[in-house]
């Protein structure tokens, strides 16, 4: 698993617009760099980012080599009803990571 | 410990082995398949991205765009494209009235100097683009 | 003329200034942004392996400490410190190790391992903001003399000394960067060159690398005399850590 860091308040007024600020622990590896013995590493990326909201999907990204190591997504959303925040993040080798997040509105 | 010749070989190969940048003409393919050919309007798109970049490793981007955000008018994606990385999608996110703000902040790299284009498709078939020159300076002191 | 004049004469820095300063303001504004500083990462899993039981003592450092929030306050301002039962000084790291083998009878972490990292980060951010506050303890001054000696020795096949780029030269440009004082307080720091969290030992054996000498092995007693000389070197300025670094 690797380590997420998400950001975005616990409750929000209905109809308010929250910021969500993600972070995960990824390399990134671009498949463009020459490892210490000169072969080119292969390519190990997260490919998608989305955030599903009570099962909707609110906001999704196609990311490519050229998002940094660690990736960083900020994105926002209006506050509709109390409910639960899925974020998923795919990538290479079957990278797959599902982080939620319970969100009452007010 | 690795000696200086194996660190000097392998410095050379990284050179050698550098993949070709993205050309002008990939980067307008790019665009081209997001736009479905249509022209790129200039306005109502902000691009935040450092003008001097120290390394390009990390550099934080923001790009806003002016939208009522209703269900009627909206921005339904934000893509970012570069020049001179080896590819030139940075990162497509799709939007829809949900999102209240059309907003998006990551962070990208950047293989060398170069101008950054962000294009917004907006729900009436419109497409609006800013860019932004960074020049990213070389660093002196690199780890090996 | 005065400025070129301290740079011929190879004068001490009149006032430590920290490399943040001189970093883009976008730079500047991922460090201070807690949700966007990529160090945070590494502070949430110290965070996390603050509470877990370890070692054959099935203890947790909070079991000792308590909340990192107040028992951790300005500790890591402190270090390095002279510790007692080794009769040597140790570094941050080298504490959370002798507390891990002495105390949790747990199995050494290695030096830049992750756990290792993330504890000295989420430590480190319980002194954020305070001043570099090296110890008055007259058992560091020998250590410390012997870390200035180190910072000012000429060494490797570019016969560079740490002083020569740092003092001498700090503020003025080497190919396109700035030539920072070189101070310790965003350890352990984020580094976009790094594109991971590093501890200041991994930016020292940087430097020995890049004047083509030989760096002693993570954890050696070099490493800590430089950076006792370091702390006193850049005391009084804020402690950053997790700060980020191009």
């Amino acid at each position: 698993m690797a380590r997420v860091l998400l950001n975005l308040p616990r409750s929000a007024a209905k109809g308010s617009v929250i910021e969500i600020r993600c972070l995960i622990m990824h390399p990134m590896e671009s498949g463009f760099r020459p490892g210490v013995n000169g072969s080119i590493l292969a390519r190990d990326i997260i490919t998608r980012f989305s955030c599903d909201y009570d099962g909707e999907e609110i906001f999704h990204a196609e990311l490519s080599p050229a998002i940094a190591a660690n990736p960083f997504i900020s994105f926002t959303t209006v506050a509709t009803a109390s409910g639960t925040l899925r974020f998923t993040w795919e990538g290479d080798d079957g990278f797959r990571q599902t982080e939620t997040r319970a969100l009452t509105v007010t | 410990m690795t000696d200086r010749r194996t660190l000097l070989a392998g410095a050379l190969l990284a050179l050698s082995l550098r993949p070709a940048a993205a050309t002008p003409e990939d980067e307008a393919a790019a665009v081209r398949a997001f736009t479905g050919g249509a022209p790129l309007r200039a306005g109502r798109v902000e691009l935040d991205i450092p003008p001097l970049v120290e390394n390009g490793n990390t550099v934080p981007l923001k790009v806003t765009v002016q939208s009522p955000m209703t269900a009627a008018d909206h921005v339904t994606a934000i893509a970012v494209f570069n020049e001179k990385n080896p590819q030139p999608q940075v990162i497509t996110a799709r939007f829809g009235p949900r999102a209240g703000r059309a907003e998006l902040a990551t962070h990208m790299r950047l293989a060398t100097s170069q101008t950054i284009l962000a294009v917004a498709a907006m729900s009436d078939g419109s497409f609006w683009s800013a860019s932004a020159e960074v020049v990213v300076t070389l660093a002196a002191c690199i780890e090996s | 003329m005065t400025w070129l004049l301290a740079l011929l004469l190879g004068t001490a820095l009149a006032q430590p200034r920290s490399g943040a300063l001189d970093m883009s303001r976008e730079l500047q504004a991922l460090q201070a942004d807690d949700s966007a500083n990529p160090g945070m990462l590494w502070v949430q899993e110290g965070e996390a392996l603050w509470q877990r039981p370890e070692g054959r003592a099935a203890k947790a450092c909070a079991d000792c400490h308590g909340a990192a929030p107040a028992s951790m306050r300005g500790v890591a301002a402190r270090y390095p410190a002279w510790d007692t039962a080794s009769g040597a000084p140790l570094d941050l790291a080298g504490r959370i190790q002798s507390c891990r083998s002495q105390h949790q009878q747990a199995p050494p972490l290695a030096r830049e391992s992750e756990p290792l990292l993330a504890l000295s980060a989420y430590v480190g951010l319980q002194s954020r903001g305070l001043p570099v506050t090296p110890p008055e303890d007259p058992r560091l001054a020998p250590a410390r003399a012997r870390g200035e000696a180190l910072f000012r020795e000429r060494r490797g096949q570019l016969n560079l000394s740490c002083a020569q780029c740092h003092e001498e030269r700090a503020g003025l440009r080497l190919g396109g960067s700035l030539v920072p004082q070189g101070h310790a307080n965003g350890y352990p720091q984020y580094r976009a060159e790094w594109q991971a969290l590093g501890s200041l030992q991994r930016r020292l054996r940087n430097c020995m690398v890049g004047v083509r000498s030989v760096a002693p092995a993570y954890g050696a007693a070099d490493y800590v005399e430089i950076e006792l000389f370091l702390a006193q070197r850049g005391a009084g300025l804020p402690v950053e850590a997790p700060a980020v670094r191009p």
